[in-house]
């Protein structure tokens, strides 16, 4: 029997989201699943009871009806109380959970004897999981939508202009926190034409800054803020000095200001003070993303939008839910890639393993039994930068003296020419002259052919092999004088028809070679065209 | 026509030969070059029939060899699929080894000729070298061949102590070179001359089945370096300068290109010689560090998508392009995306394929314009600012652990940084490693995706995704 998937409706206030969508739900049945949602699940994300129909899905009437229904049950949100009544006994619930900040939820949870996946518990390091990564798209919208709501807000253009009414400046946008949503942030402002500054303690996260088209800026104090796992960690006081001197001066001159900066386990930090804020342009704009955890902005009111000393504050903690069908899509797909992970048999049956790192980083509750929080994951064995020293030196080391190689050691040179001298000594002494002038042919049509060919293109190597094979024939000259020479003054004793038998099959095997390979090589190069 | 007339005439052949070579310096001029070379063959052929070495008594023998060879090396030239070209080109050494020995023999028994003294023996050794080459040359070609055309597999045949028996024979070749030169007269010559010719056939054949199937590029390579030898020692052997020259033209040529195969591969010519790639040998332990992870799959329209919204694009060909055939596909697909204004490229890793400049005689087949398909060295930096990079049957040659990781087995060889592209698509049948036996980390990132099936037909059905 296969499992069904139940996707209830959200409860949460304002949560438009929902779960599973319908190009989702036809992959999910695809794997072997039965799917139900409730009706009315999409209709804040505008997808309608219809859609879901057309995918394949059932519809049931009631959240009720719904949880009976299912074996595993998709959500966005944690639980609410009523919901957790709701549960069967059995059943697997993939939701956000925040086990941390939820202990009474999860004894609750744990109480209905259930399993439970916490999309917010994923190891994030582990490169594979990325595909189930949860917070990632979220934090992705949360970061587009920032600048979208900062835009709204703000009473100018983004993009500076030059009009027939006279020049309009860019808006000047700093972002701190370049994580996944303050990138995301970087990107979509600097498309809108602002101009973009970001800080962000971990100093690795400049180039990815600079590729989106903002400008980083640095905090004069040398500290590595790297905190593993991809997180920023708390910083030295002096490193924090040092950050609210840069901080009052970006506040100063941005017109708008979005703040990302989480820790995790922590109250947001304290980046933005009340004097910054009155120090900032009038009709300025705070986007602090970070409200559901504090803020990093002192005066911001969480789930709000405020005005403040002339400057917009917008603390919404509900940036994702407010791009609704984007981050229903995302999420959904999300959700896919775990179930195709806890599906690898595609028959509609799970299987929650602990041997795979990034299920057991996820199960926060097995069958009732709190499983949170989980063993330090084993950080891969791959080490985190292998020098590339070896690479160059050894490449170095095979090109000896070639064409367009270094040129060599004085020693190897020198050897080299000793040892050509006294080869050449050698054939002095004891040679013939006769063989002397033939070999002086042979060593100059050696250089020859050297200088040549290092000319000849990489493209072009098959047609040279093939030109050279042609060549090459010109044996046959050596054939051709054995058919019949003049035979003077020679005994009787030449074997002329086995001399004879010889050259010609000589001939005959170059004639192949010679007509082959200049056709051959004809035949391709006709074939070069620009 | 008089001795120095032909002489003449072979100072011209001389200098048409060293034009044609020089010709392939780049396309445009590449045509006019093998016309050199056919015009400079025709005057080398015709001189020596017209020239006092030959009487008109051998006229009819020659006419009628040059016929049969002739349209024999027409009619495989014009039958040859490209992809075949490396097989073709090994037969073709094959054949001027074997003439070589044939010539040198002939030579050998040929009392017409007298020396005496210095002469007689360097004439001697002249004889006894040229055939050894000739004998190497044919059948180390005739293996490549059966290797090249799957008749022989392509795994190295490592016997036990083979650089030992390797040692050996070379001991018999110098022992009986000695028995050679000390014998009075060519009856008794004949025998150690024998011996040698069996040794040196047997070591060409045992030199080429050691080497594994991607070593392949330097062993053709080298071939072709052998039979220029080949025929320069012939020049030495009958006093003639112009096989001399060109024998030394070709034989620099061949050592050249090898020479850029191995520094390609990052490896050292002896070893690819001495054969027997990543069994490790002289104890060097084939395990770098394993990458960890897992591939993500794609499907053929997925991949269209991806190559329909990005505006550049690099195809890596490799061995498993021509394998597959897949050439036309890509072309119809690169034309199709030029069309739309993406900026299509080719990278081409100097040892893609099986023989030096393979891919880009393939490519050309399939028409794609040549000056689109670029060398590694002009294309690395262009990674990038790549938004697709499309790997198609090729793996060594994309793998990011010869850069980065010292302890690779293929550390150090120059590669093309496929993985520094937005993303990357590899095509591939199976998740087999390649020839090396290297694990490519490339496969595990995370902006690569896999196109798991066979080339041609994945193709095939992007290309029809894409205008569908």
């Amino acid at each position: 029997m296969s499992l069904t998937i139940g996707v209830p409706r959200e409860l949460y206030p304002g949560e438009k989201r929902v779960a599973s969508v319908p190009e989702v739900v036809e992959k999910l049945i695809k794997l072997g699943f039965a799917v139900s949602v409730e009706t009315g699940a999409g209709a804040a994300a505008n997808f309608d009871d219809e859609a879901y129909r057309a995918a394949g899905a059932q519809i049931a009437e009631s959240a009720a009806s719904l949880w009976a229904a299912s074996d595993m049950v998709f959500k966005v949100r944690a639980p609410q109380p009523e919901e957790i009544g709701l549960i069967k006994a059995g059943t697997t619930l993939v939701s956000f959970i925040w086990p941390a900040q939820n202990p009474e939820l999860m004894q609750q949870l744990a109480e209905r004897k259930i399993t439970v996946l916490a999309m917010d518990s994923l190891p994030r390091q582990l490169s594979r999981a990325q595909k189930m990564d949860a917070l990632t798209s979220m934090a992705s919208i949360s970061g587009y939508r920032a600048v979208i709501e900062a835009a709204n807000a703000f009473g100018r253009f983004f993009n500076g202009q030059v009009t027939a009414a006279g020049k309009i400046p860019p808006a000047k946008v700093f972002i701190a926190g370049a994580g996944v949503a303050g990138l995301s942030a970087i990107g979509t402002a600097a498309n809108l034409g602002a101009m973009v500054r970001a800080n962000d303690t971990r100093a690795e996260v400049a180039d990815q800054v600079v590729s989106l088209g903002g400008e980083f800026v640095k905090v004069d104090y040398e500290e590595e803020g790297s905190g593993g796992g991809g997180y920023a960690k708390v910083m030295s006081e002096g490193f924090q000095q040092a950050q609210r001197e840069m901080y009052a001066r970006q506040a100063k001159e941005a017109d708008i200001i979005i703040t990302t900066a989480l820790i995790p386990g922590k109250p947001a930090p304290l980046l933005i003070t009340a004097d910054m804020v009155k120090s900032m342009k009038p009709g300025s704009v705070i986007v602090d993303m970070a409200g559901e955890q504090g803020g990093n902005c002192e005066l911001t009111v969480p789930g709000e939008s405020v005005v403040r000393h002339n400057v917009t504050i917008i603390g919404y903690t509900d940036l994702p839910s407010r791009l609704a069908k984007q981050s229903s899509t995302l999420y959904g797909n999300n959700l896919l890639r775990l179930s195709e992970d806890l599906c690898k048999t595609k028959d509609g049956q799970i299987d929650v393993n602990f041997d795979d790192e990034a299920i057991r980083g996820l199960t926060v509750i097995k069958a009732g039994e709190i499983t949170w929080p989980p063993p330090p994951p084993k950080i891969p064995a791959v080490p985190r930068q292998a020098k590339p020293v070896a690479a160059p030196t050894a490449a170095k080391k095979s090109a000896h003296g070639h064409g367009e190689s270094e040129p060599m050691s004085g020693t190897s040179l020198a050897v080299i020419f000793a040892v050509g001298a006294a080869l050449f000594w050698l054939v002095g002494a004891y040679a013939p002259a006769t063989f002397l002038s033939h070999f002086t042919v042979f060593v100059l049509a050696c250089f020859i052919g050297y200088m040549v060919i290092w000319n000849v293109k990489p493209s072009l190597h098959t047609p040279l092999m093939s030109v050279t094979n042609a060549i090459s024939s010109i044996i046959a000259v050596g054939a051709l004088v054995q058919i019949a020479p003049p035979l003077i003054g020679v005994g009787d004793d030449r074997p002329s028809t086995l001399i004879l038998g010889l050259a010609v099959v000589a001939l005959a095997l170059t004639a192949i070679n010679m007509f082959g390979g200049f056709a051959v090589t004809r035949r391709m190069l006709a074939m070069f065209r620009k | 026509m008089s001795a120095s007339l032909a002489a003449v005439a072979y100072i011209g052949a001389t200098i048409l030969f060293i034009l044609s070579l020089g010709g392939l310096a780049n396309p445009e001029t590449a045509r006019r070059g093998n016309f050199y070379g056919i015009v400079g063959m025709t005057l080398a052929v015709l001189a020596t029939v017209f020239g006092p070495r030959v009487t008109l008594a051998g006229v009819p023998w020659i006419i009628g060899a040059m016929l049969v060879g002739g349209s024999i090396g027409l009619y495989a030239a014009r039958k040859v699929q490209m992809t075949q070209m490396p097989e073709l080109v090994a037969l073709m050494h094959s054949l001027v080894g074997l003439a070589a020995c044939l010539v040198g023999f002939a030579s050998y028994v040929d009392t017409s000729i007298e020396f005496a003294g210095a002469e007689k023996s360097i004439h001697e050794i002249e004889i006894y070298i040229g055939i050894l080459i000739g004998a190497i040359t044919f059948s180390g070609s005739v293996i490549a061949f059966g290797k090249l055309s799957g008749k022989i597999g392509g795994k190295p045949l490592l016997l036990p102590a083979r650089h030992w028996l390797n040692l050996v024979g070379l001991l018999v070749v110098i022992w009986f070179g000695y028995a050679f030169l000390q014998a009075p007269d060519i009856g008794a010559g004949m025998m150690p001359l024998l011996v040698m010719t069996v040794v040196a056939v047997l070591f060409g054949i045992h030199m080429v089945m050691a080497i594994g199937g991607a070593d392949m590029p330097v062993v053709v390579s080298m071939l072709n370096s052998y039979s220029g030898w080949a025929a320069a020692a012939t020049g030495f052997m009958l006093s003639n300068d112009l096989l001399i020259v060109v024998g030394a033209l070709v034989g620099s040529s061949g050592a050249i290109l090898s020479y850029i195969m191995c520094r390609a591969m990052n490896r050292n010519f002896i070893s690819v010689i001495a054969g027997g790639f990543g069994t490790g040998e002289g104890g060097a332990p084939a395990t770098g560090a394993q990458p960890a992870g897992e591939v993500t799959p794609i499907s053929a329209i997925e991949t269209a998508e991806l190559l329909g919204t990005a505006k550049s694009v690099i195809i890596i060909p490799g061995y498993g392009m021509a394998v597959a055939q897949a050439q036309h596909t890509v072309y119809e697909i690169t034309k199709f995306l030029r069309e739309k204004g993406v900026n299509v490229r080719f990278g081409i890793h100097p040892v893609a394929g099986r023989m030096p400049g393979h891919m880009n005689v393939l490519l050309a087949e399939a028409k794609v314009p040549y000056d689109i398909v670029l060398e590694m060295d002009e294309i690395n930096d262009d990674f990038p600012d790549t938004d697709v990079v499309m790997v198609i049957g090729a793996n060594d040659i994309v793998n990011p652990g010869a850069e980065d990781d010292p302890s690779s087995p293929i550390a150090g060889m120059p590669v093309l940084q496929a993985w520094k592209a937005k993303i990357s698509i590899v095509m591939k049948r199976s998740m087999a490693s390649g020839y090396a036996g290297v694990d490519n980390p490339l496969f595990y990132k995370e902006n690569n995706r896999m196109l798991f099936g066979d080339a041609k037909k994945m193709l095939d059905e992007v290309f029809s995704a894409l205008k569908g």
